[in-house]
C-alpha cells in the first residue's frame, strides 16, 4: 500500500518545479518513489553540485517509479535520448535489472553510465542473539538443513539482496542453491525487523540499511561483502577473510542519455567528480554507511559492462532467468 | 521530569517566530492541498520538499514546515470528503461514508467542525502517546511477522462486510474486484509478472490513486452528464457554522476510542492511516449496533474515522523515528527527507540527536494547536475554494484529476484507466455495488498476499503457522467474529422488532 500511495508523490512536484525552476536548470530523474536508495542519489548530489559551485541552479529532482527502474530508463532512451540537462540515478539494481532482462529488452548500451562515487557494502546480519557467530557457522547449518535459516532482504525475489547469500553458498560449494529460503521485504529496515523478531533468521541488505541497528546493539554483522574492512566499522570482518571470496557492493551513481556529446558527458563526469572529492559528500557517506567507491568517466562504462556479463551468468546458474 | 525536559528542549528549538510563521504557513497550505481531491498528505510533502532546499532551511525548520503540511493536509483531507463525497486523500475516505449524508441534512458546518474537533484530538493524543510511549513501541513492530500481518488484514476484510451497503453480498462482490485488481504487476515472491500482458505500465499494479480518482470524481462526472447537472449531488450548501456543543459531548468516548485504535494501526508499518481510519469507523459502528445509524450522517461516524487517522498519522511516526521503517506513505517522505538532511533515523536517533526528535515532537503539538485554531473559526475559507456551481467544479476537478494522475508516472496510460475506473464506477454505483470496498481491496490486496505468501516460504507451506502465535489466533478469533456475528446479532436484534410489531 505504502509504496502505491507513494507513487503519486510526483503530482504536483511536476507543477510546482515547473514553475519554481527555469529551463535551463539540470533535472535529476530518481526513477523510484521518495525514501530510497535512487532518491538519496539524486537529492543529495544534486544538492552538493549547487553547494559547491558545480551548477549555478538547484537540481530538480524527478521521482519516476515504475517496473524497478524500467519506465525510467525507457523514458531516457525512447523521450530524452539527447537531452544534455538529464541525469538518472542508478546502482547495483539497475545493473541487475538490465543482466536479467528485466527491462523489457532493453540492454545496458542505450544509455551512458557516467560514474559511480560510493557504494553501500552489502551485509549478511542476524539479531544479537542469534547462534551464529560466523559467516562460516550460518553456512554450515544451511548446508546441513537448508530450511533451518530464512533470509529477509528489502529486494524481490531474485534482487540484488536475494543473490547475495546465493553468491555466498555457492562459493562454499552449496549447489541447491533454489531450497535457500529468501523473503523479500518492503526495504532493508522492514528485513532487519522481521530478523530481530525471529521470524527469520538472517537479514542481507546493504550496510546503510543497518547502521542504527548496530550502533543500538540490536544486531551483528556476520560479513561485510567487500575486498577490505569498511572504515568506521573496523571490527566487522569481510566474507573474503572468512575464506568465502564475495564481494557485492551497491554502487551509488548516474546515467546520461545515449544521444548526449562527448562534451557534455565529460561535463557530468567532472562535476560527480567534484562531487566525489568534495567534503560534503565525504560527510554524507559517513552519515549514510557508504564506503569510498569512486569510478567516473570512461572506464565506469567498462566495469558496468562486466558486471551486467557476471550478473548475467550468475542469475542463469541460480535460475532466476533461462 | 525527564519528558519535560526534553519537552522543553523541543519548545525551545521549534518556538521562534520564524518557525511558528512556518508552522502557519505548513498548515494553511497542508489544509488546502489536503481538501483538494487526489492531492494527498504524501503529496503535499513531496511537492514542498525542493522549497526547503531553495529556502536553505535547516533541519529543524525543514521539519516545523513539512510536519506542518503533513498534519494539515490530514486535517484537510475531510473538506472534500464532507462537502463533495470526494475524499481528499485516501485516509478520508471514511468520513465521506457518514459526512456526506450530514452535509445532505444541512449539517455540513456541524460535520466540518465535529471532525476538526475530533481530528485534533486524535493528533493530539498520537503526540502524547509518540512522546511517551516512542521507545517502548517501538518493540511492537517486532512482535508482527508475516502471519500476524496477514491475520491483521483479514480482520479487515471481514469486517467489510456490512459496511457501506446494506447488502453484504454485494460488499463482498466489491472486496472481490478490488482484490482481483490489486492481483495485477509483478508478483513479489517469485518476480514473475502477473495480468500485465506485457505492458510495463502494468508491472508495477495498478496505482491507488488512479483507482480512486476515477471511482469517485470521474464517475461523479458521468453522473453529472447524464442528469445534464440537475441532479448531481455535488455542491451542498454550507450556511452559517457554529460549534455543535452537543455533538462533541456526544462523541467523546468515541473520539478517544477511534484515537487509540487509530494509533496503534499507525505504529504497524505498512498498515498506515487507512487502515487506522477504517478500524477507527468498524469499532464504532459495531459498539454502536444497528441503532447508531452509521452510515446515513452519524456524528459519530464523523468523529470516529477523523480522530482514527490523525491518531494513525502520529502512530505512524514511531516506526519512523525509532526503527527507519516508515508506518505510512507520508512518513516514508519524511524518512527521505530526514535521510536528505544528513539524519538517519534508527534505534539511536533518540539519543544521538535529541534536538531533532524533541523539536518534532514539539512542532507536531504547534501545528496541531494551529490546525485547530485555523480549521474551526476559519473553515469558511477553505469551503470557498470548494463552493462553486457544480457547472464550474465539475470540470475543474475533472482537470485537477487528469493533471493529477498524468503527473504521477507522465504517461497517458494512467490517464486512459482512470476513465476506465470511471466508468466501472458509474457501473456499479448504477448496481447499487459499493466502492469502497473495491478501494480497500486494491489497497490491503497486496499486502495481503504479500503476507501470506511470505508465511508459506518461511513455514515451508505449513498452514498451522498462520495460528503459531497468540497474537495471531487473537486476530483470527476477532476476524471470525467479525464476520460471523453480524449475521447473528440481526437474528436477536430483529426478534424483538417483530414481537413489538
Amino acid at each position: 500500500m505504502t509504496h502505491r500511495i507513494l507513487k503519486s508523490l510526483v503530482t504536483g512536484a511536476v507543477l510546482s518545479l515547473g514553475i519554481a525552476g527555469s529551463a535551463s536548470a539540470a533535472e535529476c530523474i530518481a526513477p523510484a518513489n521518495p525514501g530510497g536508495g535512487w532518491d538519496f542519489t539524486c537529492r543529495q548530489i544534486g544538492k552538493i553540485m549547487f553547494d559547491i559551485g558545480a551548477v549555478d541552479k538547484p537540481v530538480q529532482v524527478t521521482n519516476m517509479s515504475g517496473a524497478g527502474g524500467g519506465l525510467a530508463y525507457n523514458h531516457v532512451v525512447s523521450e530524452r535520448n539527447d537531452d544534455a540537462d538529464l541525469i538518472i540515478a542508478a546502482s547495483s539494481a539497475t545493473t541487475t535489472r538490465l543482466a536479467q532482462n528485466a527491462y523489457a529488452g532493453m540492454t545496458a548500451d542505450q544509455v551512458r553510465f557516467v560514474g559511480a562515487i560510493g557504494a553501500d557494502p552489502g551485509v549478511i546480519v542476524v539479531a544479537k542473539d542469534s547462534p551464529f557467530q560466523s559467516l562460516n557457522e550460518l553456512v554450515d547449518a544451511i548446508k546441513a538443513d537448508p530450511g533451518s535459516v530464512a533470509f529477509a532482504g528489502g529486494s524481490a525475489v531474485g534482487g540484488f539482496d536475494h543473490l547475495k547469500p546465493l553468491m555466498i553458498l555457492q562459493r562454499a560449494g552449496f549447489t541447491d542453491i533454489t531450497k535457500v529460503k529468501y523473503i523479500g521485504v518492503d526495504g532493508g529496515a522492514d528485513a532487519i525487523t522481521q530478523t530481530v523478531g525471529g521470524f527469520t533468521q538472517a537479514m542481507t541488505g546493504d550496510m546503510s540499511e543497518v547502521v542504527g541497528f548496530v550502533k543500538a546493539g540490536e544486531v551483528r554483522v556476520l560479513a561485510v561483502l567487500t575486498e577490505e574492512r569498511v572504515p568506521g566499522f573496523d571490527t566487522i570482518p569481510t566474507a573474503k577473510e572468512q575464506g568465502l571470496d564475495v564481494v557485492a557492493v551497491n554502487w551509488r551513481g548516474l546515467y546520461v542519455p545515449k544521444g548526449v556529446s562527448d562534451d557534455t558527458f565529460n561535463m557530468w563526469a567532472e562535476r560527480l567528480q567534484k562531487v566525489a572529492d568534495s567534503a560534503e559528500w565525504k560527510e554524507a557517506m559517513v552519515a549514510n554507511g557508504l564506503a569510498p567507491f569512486t569510478k567516473v568517466g570512461g572506464d565506469f562504462q567498462g566495469y558496468v559492462d562486466g558486471l551486467v556479463a557476471e550478473i548475467n551468468t550468475m542469475s542463469k546458474d541460480i535460475g532466476v532467468i533461462q | 521530569m525527564e519528558i519535560l525536559n526534553n519537552l522543553a528542549l523541543g519548545f525551545s528549538v521549534a518556538l521562534s517566530p520564524y518557525t511558528l510563521m512556518l508552522a502557519v504557513a505548513g498548515c494553511f497550505l497542508g489544509t488546502i492541498i489536503g481538501a483538494l481531491p487526489g492531492l494527498g498528505p504524501s503529496n503535499g510533502v513531496a511537492i514542498l520538499i525542493p522549497i526547503t532546499f531553495s529556502l536553505g532551511l535547516d533541519a529543524t525548520a525543514a521539519l516545523v514546515l513539512m510536519t506542518s503540511v503533513y498534519y494539515g493536509a490530514m486535517y484537510g483531507g475531510r473538506i472534500s470528503s464532507i462537502l463533495l463525497n470526494i475524499p481528499g486523500d485516501e485516509p478520508a475516505l471514511m468520513t465521506t461514508l457518514d459526512g456526506y449524508p450530514m452535509a445532505k441534512q444541512g449539517r455540513a458546518g456541524d460535520a466540518l467542525v465535529l471532525s476538526g474537533v475530533s481530528s485534533f484530538v486524535g493528533a493530539f493524543l498520537a503526540t502524547v502517546g509518540l512522546v511517551i510511549l516512542a521507545p517502548m513501541l517501538a518493540r511492537v513492530a517486532y512482535l508482527f511477522g508475516p502471519a500476524e500481518y496477514f491475520a491483521l488484514y483479514l480482520l479487515a476484510f471481514c469486517t467489510l462486510g456490512g459496511m457501506a451497503s446494506n447488502n453484504q453480498a454485494k460488499a463482498a462482490l466489491a472486496s472481490c474486484i478490488g482484490l482481483g485488481i490489486a492481483m495485477i504487476g509483478v508478483d513479489n515472491s517469485s518476480g514473475l509478472p502477473r495480468l500485465t500482458y506485457g505492458n510495463m505500465h502494468l508491472m508495477d499494479g495498478i496505482d491507488f490513486l488512479v483507482a480512486i480518482v476515477g471511482l469517485f470524481a470521474i464517475a461523479e462526472v458521468f453522473f453529472f452528464i447524464e442528469s445534464h447537472g440537475k441532479k448531481s449531488s455535488i455542491g451542498v450548501v454550507l450556511d452559517k457554522v457554529r460549534i455543535p456543543w452537543k455533538d462533541i459531548f456526544d462523541t467523546k468516548w468515541t473520539m478517544l476510542r477511534a484515537s487509540g485504535v487509530g494509533f496503534v494501526a499507525g505504529i504497524l508499518p505498512g498498515a498506515g492511516a487507512s487502515l487506522g481510519s477504517f478500524l477507527a469507523y468498524m469499532t464504532e459502528k459495531s459498539i454502536a449496533g444497528k441503532d447508531g445509524g452509521f452510515g446515513t450522517g452519524a456524528p459519530k461516524g464523523v468523529a470516529a474515522p477523523e480522530a482514527g487517522n490523525n491518531a494513525a498519522a502520529g502512530g505512524a511516526l514511531v516506526p519512523m523515528l525509532t526503527l527507519g521503517v516508515p508506518g505510512s506513505g507520508t512518513t516514508a517522505v519524511l524518512l527521505a527527507l530526514l535521510m536528505t538532511l544528513n539524519i538517519t533515523p534508527g534505534p539511536t536517533l533518540f539519543t544521538d540527536r535529541p534536538e531533532v526528535v524533541w523539536g518534532l515532537i514539539a512542532s507536531l503539538l504547534i501545528a496541531n494547536v494551529v490546525l485547530l485554531l485555523m480549521n474551526v473559526p476559519m473553515v469558511k475559507i477553505f469551503v470557498k475554494i470548494l463552493m462553486v456551481p457544480p457547472w464550474v467544479l465539475l470540470p475543474g476537478v475533472t482537470m485537477i484529476s487528469f493533471v493529477g494522475i498524468y503527473s504521477l508516472s507522465g504517461s497517458y496510460f494512467d490517464l486512459l484507466l482512470m476513465i476506465l475506473f470511471g466508468v466501472l464506477g458509474y457501473a456499479l454505483r448504477k448496481l447499487d455495488i459499493p466502492t469502497v470496498p473495491v478501494i480497500l481491496g486494491i489497497l490491503l490486496g497486496g499486502n495481503m498476499e504479500n503476507a501470506l505468501r511470505r508465511a508459506m516460504v518461511l513455514s515451508d507451506g505449513d498452514p498451522m503457522y498462520l495460528w503459531s502465535t497468540p497474537i495471531s489466533i487473537g486476530l483470527w478469533v476477532a476476524a471470525v467474529l467479525g464476520f460471523v456475528a453480524p449475521m447473528f446479532l440481526r437474528g436477536i436484534l430483529k426478534k424483538p422488532a417483530a414481537v413489538k410489531d
